[in-house]
Order: structure tokens, then C-alpha cells, then sequence
């Protein structure tokens, strides 16, 4: 279990954030770019010292300026995997994978046989003896994982596992990874900012953004019920923030909803754009939740079409492809949208 | 100088069948024939009757062995001290890094001949370092072995220095810290990665070093003299022949000096060079 407090202060960030991993659960970091997700690996293994908090492994406290201790990375049993994964290019596979149970204190001979059952275990029993620079990106990645996991860390950090990796396979490694975390024992916390990475391989989600954790929650939690922008965008839905008066939301900002649901105070409702209408002419019989706008934006996203329409409040609305001739969406003309207030959900701020 | 070792091995097959520049295949003959030309004279012009019994000569072996002793120590030295420098100003964090990199590497473009006089104004016998440690100790640098090789190291080591520094300097250093993240300690790392990514420019280094440390002259007879037996290495003596009149031992003693850089430059592209 890891118990971790981290702050410290890098140029263009401050990061402040506090969470737990339990043995054996897998939580994903996710965040926009420079918000601290890597940082914060950075700072798990030590090779980025903190400037306050702590952080605490399985009851041994690793790190905590306040008392001076600091652990040194290479004592930490913690595992991290490079977004880049940092293999050795001057040693095959075997050697890569076995140097961290070398370091361990572990004989050469014994070391060798667990990397390459490891580097089995993987599917890469082929490259063994191949340098990184004769392997494919994909199994770099895969000799990257081995050499993390081949020394049975009491936490794991992958950094980006699957970020550098073509989208062809992706897929399979993807599973392969979810497999691996799966009858991992160790704390397990991987860095991502793709969503559909951390639903597949995660627990738990934990959302960060500007150096500070804004969600956390199961993949489901974060993903129906987004907290940041940041989120919303991700998972295409839109997010209106505002203040509830029983059914009545007044979006901050202008625009008033009716939602299926009574609230009071400071809401957010999420909108998935597949619930939102569009017309050129004012919907009949419907004068609650339509309003006008301008098309700002027109997307393709595989079969739909995306369109963003600029209004009191702008809105991201989904259309069949067929939409965009029949109301000529791309002359930037005014356009109304509706929504059905059962389409509506919303949650407290 | 240091050649990536994870540069993709395709890159530049398909350019192969590009044709070059007939004037670029002349004036690159014209450069090539420039440096082989002298070395077709030495071997047309050398006395190759005689040639056992100049090489042979005490003048000659004594010669050699000098230069092969002072060449080996003054690279040795390098090592020792100049590795620490390069790692200092490939890594270190100072103010007047930029001036003490100038001042350590200002014998490169020294004339050696400058440097030698340097050298006896500091260490010479007079000199302000070299007095007090007279006093204190009776050595004394100049006129002697030891002197060989600090003039020799004051004009080799530089070499070394701007080597290993650009090879640190061009390695990707975290990959330092995915070995100390896998549990290696810092001699660990340094040992097992470290040292291994900037080999081709440890051995680019060590060589060149040695190579300067062996064709020294200018610092050399100015700071240690020319002492037959002592302070006399082989570039030495070829002058000493050449300039009276003893032109056949001072072929030989070139050839000798040709010999044992070319057998260097073959063993260095064999283990570090060019797959």
C-alpha cells in the first residue's frame, strides 16, 4: 500500500497532491500535459526529492523532508517504466531485464533465467538476445515492461505505457498489460492521458490537473460524472456548470436548463452531445432547453459528425453525416438545439 | 565524435547508388594523394640497406623506448586527472565553467613551443611552483624523464579532455536514472552504463591523447632539452639527425614512428571504429 503526500515546486508548476494506492489495485494518473502526472512518478522514485510531504510504502516511509528521510532511489523497491522506456542500447534483452536483479544482489545465472522467463511471459522469448536498437517499438515496450516487473517492486509506475505505440498494436498490448496488472501484487499506478487506457487497465482514476488532483473515483464514476473540462473534453461529453433552484439550472455564464432532476446550489450537468438536437428552425412546441447559435466547428468522428454550436450556452451537439448536407451546417449560419431534459444529468459541484 | 550506437543501420543504403560530383571525386583524390605522397618518399628514400643496424642503434632504441614510456605515461595521466575534468565540465554546475574549459583546453591551439616556455616559468627550475618544490622535495622537472612527460601531458591531455567531455555530454543521462530507479548503485551505474556509452569516445580520446603525447616536440625540447638517453624522444632525434646532416637515421627513425601510429590507427578503427 502506498501512502503518498507530494509537494514540491518545479518552475512552471506547484504540485500539491495526496493519494493512496492499495496492494494489488491498479490506479490511473490522468491529465492534460505538464499538469505533474510524470512529476509526480518522478518524485515516487526519488529521483526528484520532495520539498514537503511524504511518501509511505507498505509502512516504510520512503521519503519525508520534514524528518530528513530520504531513501535513496536505488533502495526503493519501486519499479518505474519510461514513457520512452530508457533501455540499455548496449545490452540485449536478457541483460536489460536482468540488470535490475543484478543490482538486487541476485547470481548472474539465476538472473539471466528469470529475465528471460520473464521476457517469455511476454512473448518475446525471439528477441532475447537482441539489442534494443534490432527491436521493434512494440518490443521495446514489452522488454521496457519486463524489466519493470522481473524485479518484483512493491510499487509499479508505468509512465505512458502505450503512448509511443503504433495504434495497430495497441490493442494487444493493451490486454496484454491489463492481464499483467491483474495478477500483479504490488501497488500499481499508471500515467496516462488517454481515457480509454485508463478505463481498460484501471481500478481507479485519479485526475490532475495544474499540479493538484481535481477527481478521483472508478473509471465510471470519473467518466459519468466529470469534474474538469479537462475530463468532459476527453470523453466528448459536455459540461455545463452552474447554479440548481429545484428542476432550474442557471449555467454560469448565461443560459438556463431544465434537467429531469431537483437540485439546489452549485451543479454540474453533463450532456452527452448524442442527446442534443439540431434544427434550423425553433423546435415546435418546445420553448424550455432551445436555443440559438452560430456552427463555430464541424467534426468528423468516424460515423457521427461533431457539431459545436456557439450559443448562450455553446454546445457540442452529435448529428448523423447525412445532417450536415440536409442543414447545410458548414454555411456557418444560425442553427437551434434542444435538449430533452431527461438527457440531463446533473451532480453537486 | 562519438558515433550514436543506436543509429539505425539502414539509414543511408538507399543513397548509396547516388552519383557524386565528378570535381568532388578529384579534389578528395587530390587530398588523399596530399598525405600519401610524403609517405611514398619515406619509404622510397629510406636506406633500406641499412636499415637493421639504424634502427638497431642505440641512439635509435633508446629514442623509442623514451617515447613509448613518456607517450603511455603522459596517456595514463590523462586518464587518471583529465577524466575527472571532463566529467566536471560536462556535468558540473559552476560559475567559469566556460573560462576554466578555455583555459584547460587552450593548449590545443598553443603553439607547443609557447607552452614549453609556460612550463619552465611554472615548474621550471626556477620557476614559481618549480622552486619551492625543489626546496622541498630536490625534484626537479626539467632536464628529465618526468619533464618528458608533463610537457608531453600539457599539450596531449586537452585531447582528452574535449573527447570524453563532448561523449558525456552527447550520452542520454537518463538512462542514468532508469539504472538507479532498477536498484544500481552510483558505481553501478557508472560502471555499467556509464562508462559503456561514452567508450567510443573514452577510446577516441585515449588514442588521440596518445598520438599527440607520441609526435610531441616543441614543449618537449623547450621544457625537458634534448638530453640523449634522457630526455631525447624519438621526434627529437629525427630532428637532431635531419638538422646534422644525418639524413639516412632520421628516415629510419621516421619510419619507425609511421610504423607504430599506423599499426595504432588500424588497431583503433578495428575495436572502436566504424562496423
Amino acid at each position: 500500500m502506498l501512502e503518498a503526500d507530494i509537494r514540491l515546486r518545479l518552475s512552471r508548476l506547484n504540485l500539491d497532491a495526496a493519494f493512496t494506492v492499495a496492494a494489488g489495485e491498479v490506479v490511473a494518473l490522468l491529465g492534460p500535459n505538464g499538469s505533474g502526472k510524470s512529476t509526480i512518478l518522478r518524485a515516487l522514485t526519488g529521483l526528484l526529492p520532495l520539498a514537503g510531504g511524504r511518501v509511505v510504502l507498505d509502512g516504510t516511509v520512503l521519503e519525508d523532508p520534514a524528518e530528513r528521510v530520504m531513501v535513496a532511489p536505488e533502495k526503493r523497491p519501486i519499479a518505474l517504466m519510461f514513457q520512452d522506456y530508457l533501455l540499455f542500447p548496449h545490452m540485449n534483452a536478457v541483460e536489460n531485464v536482468a540488470f535490475g536483479l543484478r543490482c538486487q544482489g541476485v547470481d548472474k545465472k539465476t538472473a539471466r533465467e528469470r529475465a528471460a522467463t520473464t521476457l517469455g511471459r511476454l512473448e518475446l522469448g525471439e528477441v532475447a538476445e537482441a539489442k534494443p536498437g534490432a527491436m521493434s517499438g512494440g518490443q521495446q515496450q514489452r522488454v521496457a515492461m519486463a524489466r519493470a516487473l522481473v524485479t518484483d517492486p512493491k510499487l509499479l509506475l508505468l509512465d505512458e505505457p502505450l503512448a509511443a505505440l503504433d495504434v495497430s498494436i495497441k490493442t494487444n498490448v493493451r490486454r496484454l498489460l491489463r492481464d499483467v496488472l491483474s495478477k500483479s501484487s504490488a501497488a500499481n499506478m499508471l500515467v496516462t492521458h488517454d481515457v480509454l487506457d485508463a478505463v481498460a487497465l484501471s481500478d481507479r482514476m485519479i485526475v490532475i490537473e495544474n499540479g493538484g488532483i481535481v477527481q478521483t473515483g472508478t473509471p465510471a464514476e470519473v467518466t459519468g460524472r466529470p469534474r474538469s473540462r479537462y475530463v468532459a473534453d476527453l470523453t466528448g461529453v459536455n459540461l455545463l456548470a452552474g447554479t440548481a433552484r429545484g428542476a432550474l439550472l442557471d449555467v454560469d455564464g448565461g443560459g438556463r436548463l431544465v434537467c429531469a432532476e431537483s437540485a439546489t446550489g452549485p451543479t454540474l450537468a453533463v450532456i452527452a452531445p448524442a442527446g442534443v438536437a439540431v434544427s434550423r428552425h425553433q423546435p415546435e412546441g418546445r420553448r424550455e432547453n432551445a436555443w440559438q447559435g452560430k456552427v463555430s466547428a464541424v467534426d468528423l468522428m468516424g460515423a457521427r459528425v461533431r457539431v459545436h454550436v456557439d450559443g448562450t450556452p455553446a454546445i457540442t451537439a452529435e448529428v448523423p453525416p447525412a445532417a450536415v448536407d440536409e442543414l447545410k451546417l458548414d454555411d456557418g449560419g444560425e442553427l437551434w438545439v434542444s435538449i430533452e431534459p431527461a438527457a440531463i444529468t446533473t451532480y453537486p459541484q | 565524435m562519438v558515433s550514436s550506437r543506436q543509429a539505425p543501420k539502414t539509414a543511408g543504403t538507399a543513397r548509396e547508388k547516388q552519383r557524386v560530383n565528378p570535381l568532388l571525386i578529384v579534389l578528395a583524390a587530390l587530398a588523399a594523394l596530399f598525405f600519401i605522397f610524403p609517405l611514398i618518399g619515406l619509404i622510397t628514400g629510406a636506406p633500406w640497406g641499412r636499415m637493421a643496424s639504424l634502427i638497431t642503434s642505440q641512439t635509435a632504441l633508446k629514442a623509442l623506448e623514451l617515447s613509448i614510456i613518456a607517450s603511455l605515461s603522459s596517456t595514463a595521466l590523462a586518464l587518471i586527472f583529465g577524466f575527472p575534468l571532463a566529467w566536471l565540465l560536462a556535468r558540473g554546475q559552476f560559475r567559469g565553467k566556460g573560462l576554466l574549459r578555455g583555459l584547460t583546453t587552450l593548449p590545443m591551439v598553443l603553439p607547443p613551443v609557447v607552452g614549453g616556455i609556460a612550463l619552465l616559468l611554472a615548474y621550471g627550475r626556477r620557476g614559481f611552483i618549480g622552486e619551492p618544490l625543489d626546496k622541498a622535495t630536490g625534484i626537479t622537472l626539467p632536464f628529465s624523464l618526468a619533464g618528458v612527460i608533463v610537457a608531453e601531458s600539457f599539450v596531449a591531455m586537452p585531447f582528452f579532455v574535449i573527447t570524453v567531455e563532448s561523449g558525456l555530454r552527447s550520452m542520454n543521462r537518463r538512462l542514468e536514472d532508469a539504472a538507479r530507479s532498477l536498484g544500481a548503485r552510483r558505481r553501478t551505474v557508472f560502471i555499467r552504463v556509464t562508462l559503456p556509452l561514452i567508450w567510443p569516445a573514452l577510446a577516441a580520446g585515449t588514442v588521440l591523447t596518445w598520438a599527440r603525447a607520441l609526435g610531441e616536440f616543441g614543449a618537449t625540447i623547450t621544457f625537458a632539452g634534448n638530453l640523449p638517453g634522457v630526455t631525447q624522444t624519438m621526434p627529437l632525434a629525427v630532428y637532431i639527425s635531419q638538422s646534422s646532416g644525418m639524413t639516412d637515421e632520421a628516415i629510419a627513425l621516421s619510419l619507425i614512428l609511421v610504423v607504430v601510429s599506423l599499426v595504432v590507427m588500424i588497431f583503433r578503427r578495428d575495436r572502436s571504429g566504424a562496423g
